[in-house]
């Protein structure tokens, strides 16, 4: 390899590596191992995206038929409130960061590991409390005020929403922490020769991401207990009724969740700038223009948090600054996907299903990019907003941009965490489940939401009842397809063939050492000399 | 765009409208609103043409067995700059459309009728400048501009008319606006879309837009006799809604049949049902005549009475079992649409 | 770790660290990161205050008054001075000299309780006159007719309670690096956690120089 001058000697695979450094289930809970701390988190964050999955389908069956069809209005939404905090907050937020970013990012910097690898095993033992805060309201009869806790509804909803809260305060301190950790990690312990211009870009992705966590959820902690207290003594800074403003929570609530999304879409757009130039064998064309959009994405990302209130009443000033800063958000997320797919131009295409979901990521991710531009105009926003429309945009970047670049990248990184490869035939065929399914399920609710169906509605008009069953069909395509994948990365655990120390070829400094990795990741420091993509043909096999 | 004014008798909602993705166009802005939307939808669908497109040709041209050795490129300032420049001109461009279409949205005329709405879980209140009181309809002329002057008695919740492009969250403690100039008659859906609780997807109303000689006679305070089509979505009821005002296999006729009416233009439907099925408040079947159980352990024979007590003062006797959340129907009834949902309530055995 | 290189000073630093003083820089940037977090934190109810004092300022001007500045400026020369001696106590570490740095850390925690006993007593007043956060406020004084005024009493108690919280926190830090460092554990080669809680007490001593013209010297 060009990239580094020494690296470790290839060891056989099944030698002493990470997964049998220690033994038992309190070597893995005590572990301060950057790649099991990872490891830890991808389990939990996948069994909460079944949870969160299952209630999803709950949903879809509910709007199968407009009124009752298995459920009444009450259960409905505290499933959807449930479906969106667990989500939000549970899955998507710690996806890509904390269990592929803490496995791989120190491993990419040629490290042995974050810098601070007590608070990155804190950090999950906190995510894991705040989980456990936040699913206690189930034992106070759910909540019902949907994950955006909206005031004074939320201040006067049942004492569980108390414990949602808290939950969700909690794991943002989780999310700080990882943030700080990998700030710390990228400036200090990049190897010799690294220099920022030879930063992978999922690095500078997740750089970008954790600036937006230690700067965003701050302020999200501090609504939070605000309206902690406004539930449980009405301190008044929220409620009308006693001087407050309703609104001021939304500002406070959007002012962190809208950087909340690029927490979540950012370390995605990371993973598809690795797998798209090792799957075309090809530099990232444009790597610096890549690398600053994600900072222009996250400077913009807290200067936009008002279009979430074009409707709510702000002022008409408001309402011009916003709508016009949010449009410019187009353009570094413009430049990206341009760039992507110039990549592809004149390379050496493998279709391995990591490449798929790259692909895939680039479909669901352009209809969900080009119509967040009709929502941030505001005269289109004031038909669409609070309508199905905004579903199936945030479902179009949330799930088929964060959520299909995260199953690409658990497969692009499954050799190198499990040292085996999983069924490539099934995951083409579960890739096309997916594909078709989250197509079907969110491209009718563009339509309906046009239509004028508003969200979070349990009952709707029958007009509406043809789309909503596509949707539900289509969820259904979705389920079988993430079930699938579930099942054959599963079974490569124990009967997938041998992976080797680089299956793909990649360049990066993760795949410069046996898979899986030794404890210390490196056997001799490495010493970097060239860039990540430079996929010359001289270092082509 | 074809607008027209289309008479309560002689209307077809397919004529006017723009495409089936869309709702019916009520009002000039929700013409030059659908016109925006479509540009939008034609720009994006080229973009999805172009990236999506693009790619798929790209990865099959190169694909490996097609393109063994891949080309050594890193980047292309050209390119760049490009695709840099052309979407900020583009989109800056559909900014500046898109502020013009909302100033229009926003600029009431100064002549507008004004209406005051009321939201409250979970119906709309509309107040009239003489003092007049509807409950979940609203009643405007064709052709002329009304303004909506909105506040809200609990949450937040949100007006939306779909067939005027229209939205705006009415929020406790503070007064929001909206106002639009409707041109096609027939009755309007209205949804809240601020979610505010059990009710929030029943909580709806309807703008009844009246020709002049209709809105002439309702103003004076006359029943109008022609029966009002719906405009576009909204014809069909929603299941729950319609099985409770379906009011079983009794025949009805007369004060209880024009009861029956008021009870789903009322919006008593949100929270009672007539089928003995409890909703958000307890089903009003069989409780005329018997004892009703109350929350204080005492029990009250539901007569007359009872029953306007109810509606006038709801908190006054909570039935077993439910919360005291209904809101008062105190003035927002006349006599004689009381005198006729009681005997509906009656009729209900 | 069998691995772990040995400075000079006999501290270990961690393995993947090049040297104490590559771990220590490390330390100090993660400290300076978490501190912009709390700006941001506390940042919130800055600007909640901003909104409000911009909207009612006569209703701000006529609250402020029935807090006790006498106690808020004991309470302000206090923490001042814990923060002199948390620097002595830093700098003596630096040097070596536990036995003063252990001195001038017990000065500060007793600041820091000194701080939290004259809390607790205009606390305790204010319950006592019924100045309580929105739907609590009972008090009638004509002064504070504003029908807005419970909001001051609400801002007033979450941003000095989030404070006291964060002063508590800072006992409890100080507490540790005091019991660290009887037992010697630190040198001029290490002394990582005393900088860095000194670090947060000096934020902390910030936190309190904004709050107390902003809410006592409002007028």
């Amino acid at each position: 390899m060009a990239t580094i001058e020494k690296h470790s000697p290839a060891t056989p695979s099944g030698a002493h590596h990470y997964l049998n450094h220690g033994k038992g289930l309190w070597s893995w809970l005590t572990t301060l191992d950057h790649k099991r701390i990872g490891v830890m988190y991808l389990f939990t964050v996948l069994t909460f995206f079944l949870v969160g999955g299952l209630l999803a389908i709950a949903i879809r069956i509910e709007l199968f038929t407009p009124g009752r069809t298995i459920m009444d209005a009450d259960t409905y939404n505290r499933v959807f409130t449930l479906h969106g905090a667990i989500m939000v907050f549970l899955v998507i937020i710690p996806a890509i960061p904390a269990s592929l970013g803490n496995f791989i990012l120190p491993m990419m910097l040629g490290a042995k590991d974050v810098a601070f690898p007590r608070l990155n095993l804190a950090s999950y033992y906190i995510y894991i409390t705040g989980a456990v805060v936040a699913l206690t309201s189930l034992l106070f009869g759910g909540v019902d005020t949907g994950w955006t806790f909206y005031t004074p509804y939320s201040a006067t909803a049942g004492i569980g929403v108390v414990y949602v809260l808290c939950g969700a305060f909690i794991a943002g301190f989780s999310s700080i922490l990882t943030g700080l950790n990998f700030i710390v990690t990228i400036h200090k312990l990049r190897a010799e020769g690294q220099h920022w211009d030879r930063l992978p870009l999922f690095c500078w992705a997740l750089y970008a991401t954790s600036i937006i966590q230690v700067l965003a959820t701050p302020v999200l902690a501090i609504t939070l207990i605000l309206l902690v207290f406004e539930r449980l003594t009405h301190i008044g800074i929220f409620d009308a009724s006693l001087g407050g403003d309703p609104i001021l929570f939304q500002h406070f609530f959007w002012f962190y969740s809208h950087p909340a999304v690029y927490i979540m879409i950012l370390p995605a757009m990371g993973v598809i700038s690795e797998v798209i130039p090792v799957f075309s064998r090809k530099p990232i064309f444009g790597y610096k223009a890549i690398a600053w959009s994600s900072f222009g994405i996250a400077l913009l990302a807290f200067l936009v948090w008002g279009h979430h209130l074009f409707v709510s009443g702000q002022s008409e000033l408001a309402n011009f600054i916003f709508s016009l800063l949010t449009i410019f958000v187009a353009v570094p997320t413009g430049i990206k996907v341009f760039s992507w797919v110039a990549t592809l131009y004149k390379g050496s295409i493998h279709f391995k299903v990591p490449m798929l979901y790259a692909l895939g990521f680039l479909e669901l991710f352009t209809i969900g990019g080009l119509t967040g531009v009709f929502l941030a105009i505001v005269s289109i926003n004031v038909h669409l907003t609070d309508t199905y429309f905004v579903i199936a945009h945030f479902h179009y970047v949330m799930v088929g941009g964060a959520l299909m670049a995260f199953t690409g990248g658990i497969h692009y990184w499954y050799p190198k965490i499990t040292g085996r490869l999983y069924d490539e035939a099934s995951g083409v065929w579960a890739f096309i489940f997916v594909i078709v399914g989250f197509n079907l399920t969110f491209f009718p609710q563009f339509i309906v939401g046009a239509q004028g169906m508003p969200r979070r509605y349990w009952n709707y008009l029958p007009e509406f009842t043809t789309l909503n069953q596509l949707s539900t069909l289509g969820s259904f395509l979705l389920l079988a397809g993430f079930v699938w994948t579930a099942f054959y990365l599963w079974r490569g655990l124990k009967h997938g063939p041998l992976a080797g120390d680089n299956p793909w070829n990649s360049l990066t400094l993760e795949w410069q050492t046996p898979s899986p990795p030794p404890h210390d990741n490196f056997a001799i420091d490495p010493i970097v000399t060239d860039w990540p993509y430079a996929y010359r043909a001289e270092n082509e096999k | 765009m074809f607008i027209s004014n289309v008479h309560a008798s002689g209307f077809q909602s397919s004529a006017v409208e723009t495409s089936a993705t869309l709702p019916l166009q009520g009002t000039q802005i929700a013409a030059q609103w659908d016109q925006l939307y479509l540009f939008l939808v034609g720009l994006s669908a080229f973009f999805f043409v172009l990236v999506v497109g693009g790619m798929i040709y790209l990865a099959f041209r190169y694909r490996k067995s097609h393109s063994p050795r891949a080309t050594y490129i890193t980047h292309h300032h050209g390119l760049e700059a490009l695709w840099t420049a052309i979407p900020t001109v583009l989109l800056v461009g559909i900014f500046i459309w898109g502020w013009s279409v909302y100033t229009k949205m926003i600029q009431a005329p100064g002549d507008a009728m004004e209406v005051r709405v009321v939201a409250r879980k979970w119906n709309w209140q509309f107040q009239y400048s003489d003092g007049r009181v509807t409950l979940g309809e609203l009643f405007v002329p064709v052709d002329k501009p009304v303004k909506l002057i909105m506040s809200s008695e609990d949450v937040i919740h949100s007006m939306f008319i779909p067939n005027f492009r229209l939205k705006q969250d009415v929020v406790p403690g503070m007064y929001t606006t909206i106002w639009f100039e409707p041109t096609i008659t027939g009755k309007h859906q209205i949804f809240c879309t601020e979610y505010c609780g059990t009710g929030h997807s029943e909580m709806l109303a309807k703008v009844i837009v009246l020709t002049d000689e209709q809105w002439k006679t309702w103003w004076m305070g006359k029943k109008i006799s022609a029966t009002i089509p719906f405009a576009g979505i909204g014809g069909i009821a929603m299941p729950q809604v319609q099985a409770s005002a379906s009011g079983g296999a009794v025949k009805l006729s007369g004060l209880a049949l024009e009861g029956k009416a008021l009870f789903q233009t009322k919006t008593c439907t949100t929270c009672h049902s007539d089928d003995g099925s409890p909703k958000i408040g307890p089903s009003l079947k069989g409780v005329f005549g018997h004892k009703v159980e109350l929350a204080d352990g005492t029990s009250v024979q539901a007569d007359e009475n009872y029953l306007r007590e109810s509606i006038e003062n709801p908190t006054a006797k909570i039935v077993k079992g439910f919360q005291p959340i209904m809101p008062t129907f105190k003035g927002m009834m006349s006599e004689t649409e009381m005198n006729a949902v009681i005997s509906y309530i009656k009729s209900l055995k | 770790m069998a691995n772990q290189p040995v400075t000079s000073a006999g501290h270990h630093h961690a393995h993947h660290f090049k040297s104490a003083d590559h771990e220590f820089s490390a330390a100090k940037q993660g400290m300076w990161v978490f501190l912009v977090t709390e700006v941001l934190m506390i940042g919130g109810l800055f600007v909640a205050y901003a909104i409000f004092r911009g909207l009612y300022p006569d209703m701000f001007s006529a609250a402020h008054k029935f807090l006790n500045v006498k106690l808020g400026l004991t309470n302000t020369i206090i923490l001042l001075t814990s923060s002199l001696t948390m620097l002595m106590g830093v700098s003596s570490a630096q040097r070596g000299d536990q036995k003063r740095s252990l001195k001038f850390l017990a000065v500060t925690f007793l600041c820091a309780i000194g701080f939290l006993v004259v809390k607790y007593i205009e606390y305790s007043h204010k319950f006592h006159d019924g100045l309580l956060p929105g739907a609590n406020f009972t008090n009638t004084d004509p002064l504070l007719m504003h029908p807005k005024t419970p909001l001051f009493f609400s801002l007033y108690f979450m941003m000095t309670g989030i404070h006291a919280f964060h002063v508590i926190v800072g006992m409890g830090l100080i507490a540790w690096i005091m019991k660290r460092t009887a037992k010697g554990e630190f040198s001029p080669g290490y002394y990582t956690p005393v900088e860095l809680v000194g670090f947060y007490w000096h934020f902390v001593d910030l936190v309190w120089i904004y709050l107390f013209p902003l809410l006592y010297l409002v007028g």
